[in-house]
């Protein structure tokens, strides 16, 4: 069977970072600046998930608009004149992280992810070496009522890749937000222990999505727990050949 | 002016562990051979390395290990600050109250109770009160407490690192965000 090709609509041609790129007109800020190897901070946004704009770390600045938008979800426009990397976005990304690190409970030094979480490699790479607001020093819990897995609300971002790839490529959607600002949590199911749930397949896709040390397979002790993402692409991939 | 030799002028260091592990002071020392050369540039003043009692005045940096978790820490620092030109927040539990802030979501009686009466198996039970430090309510980063010069990420800082920063303030630089580390 041949895939039938998804019309991608019009080229648009603009501008980032003072170079002439162009991309079709479904295409995102993002995705044109990935083509061009340029290199825009992402936290929230996964390749074969939808986005959804919710981290703020892509904002990039556009030639005559006062606000910034988030590369993730603005669709290129023609004559569009991007900027991605000011010192004001340089400002707002930092912020961006120290109010993720400053909402809950991030001790990297004791945390399954050490080395390998995408929260800490922006903040050292974003030049992050102290947090300017007050830590907030929550009490969370950790679930570990599941076989296999476990849930430490403790370093959680809540950029909701769990639940897009269960609910969008699993199928399962075992996971949800529950709450309200500070208050907001991923949850299972109704809010029921993750090992009680009817819905999970135990397949492990939210694990390896996670950016941080929040979903892990029990048993990793400090620094041991390395994701492994390559299956995302391939599997939107062979989906959209069977539509 | 007297005629006797004058010295190579050396910046005068304090470093202290308030609640950390020691762990930044053994890599401090794990710049090695590196330490003879600063040895010329640099006189401890105050240190677990040496045998001061007293934080002294004119201090030019001051490394401060530990986050700031009891009365006393709260008293040294606020001393440390008045008498020092740059003080850096040296590693994770100074720059982010880190491991010890874990105490931080609980109460202070609950975590002593727990910590003296109801693990182990103590022979006489007891919470010591008498020349002790008494906890604070949570730990703090020192920041959060004095200003801060320069921020030394990492559970412990790399010895290179660490390096680094002292070089930097021997040539009278204050690094900012030129320090790139991660914590952790
Ligand atoms: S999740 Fe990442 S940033 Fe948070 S403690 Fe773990 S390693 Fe550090
Ligand atoms: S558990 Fe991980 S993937 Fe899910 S919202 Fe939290 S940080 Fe994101
Ligand atoms: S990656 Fe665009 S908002 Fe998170």
């Amino acid at each position: 069977m041949t895939p039938v090709p998804i019309p991608a609509g019009r080229v648009k041609t603009l501008k980032i970072d003072g170079r002439d790129v162009s991309g079709y007109e479904n295409q995102t800020i993002l995705e044109i600046a990935r083509e061009n190897n340029i290199h825009i901070p992402t936290l929230c946004n996964l390749e074969g998930l939808d986005d959804i704009g919710a981290c703020r770390l892509c904002l990039v600045e556009i030639k005559g608009l006062a606000r910034l938008l988030p590369a993730c979800v603005t669709r290129v426009q023609e004559g569009m004149e991007v900027l991605t990397d000011t010192e004001r976005l340089r400002r707002h990304r930092r912020m961006v992280i120290e109010l993720l690190l400053s909402e809950r409970n991030h001790v990297c030094a004791v945390c399954v992810s050490n080395g390998h979480c995408e929260l800490q490699s922006l903040a050292q790479t974003l030049g992050v070496n102290h947090v300017h607001v007050p830590y907030r020093y929550p009490r969370m819990a950790v679930d570990a009522t599941h076989g296999r897995f476990g849930v430490d609300h403790n370093r959680c971002i809540l950029c909701t890749r769990c639940v897009r790839v269960c609910d969008q490529i699993e199928g399962a959607h075992t996971w949800d937000v529950a709450g309200r600002g500070v208050e907001a949590m991923i949850i299972s199911d109704l809010k029921q222990d993750w090992g009680a749930s009817a819905t999970c397949t135990s397949c492990g896709k939210c694990v390896q999505v996670c950016p941080t040390g929040a979903l892990f397979v029990k048993g990793k002790a400090v620094g041991e727990m390395t994701k492994q993402r390559e299956f995302l692409p391939y599997l939107t991939l062979m989906r959209e050949g069977e539509k | 002016m007297s005629d006797t030799p004058r010295m190579p002028a050396r910046i005068r260091m304090g470093t202290i562990w308030l609640e950390g592990c020691s762990g930044c002071h053994m890599s401090f020392l794990d710049m090695d051979e590196r330490l003879i050369d600063l040895a010329d540039k640099i006189e401890i003043v105050f240190s677990p390395y040496v045998d001061a009692k007293a934080i002294p005045d004119n201090v030019d940096v001051f490394l401060v290990e530990g986050g700031i978790g009891s009365d006393h820490d709260m008293e040294v620092i606020r001393e440390i600050r008045r008498k020092t030109r740059v003080l850096v927040a040296f590693g994770d539990c100074a720059v982010t109250a880190n491991v010890p802030s874990m105490r931080n979501g609980l109460d202070v009686g609950a975590v002593l109770r727990y910590g003296y009466e109801e693990t182990g198996q103590p022979i006489q039970p007891q919470i010591p009160t008498q020349g002790i430090p008494a906890l604070l309510p949570q730990v703090l980063p020192v920041h959060e407490v004095v200003p801060v010069d320069v921020y030394m990420p990492g559970c412990p800082p790399s010895a290179d690192l660490i390096h680094f920063v002292v070089g930097e303030v021997l040539e009278g630089r204050l690094p900012g965000r030129g320090v790139r580390a991660r914590f952790g």
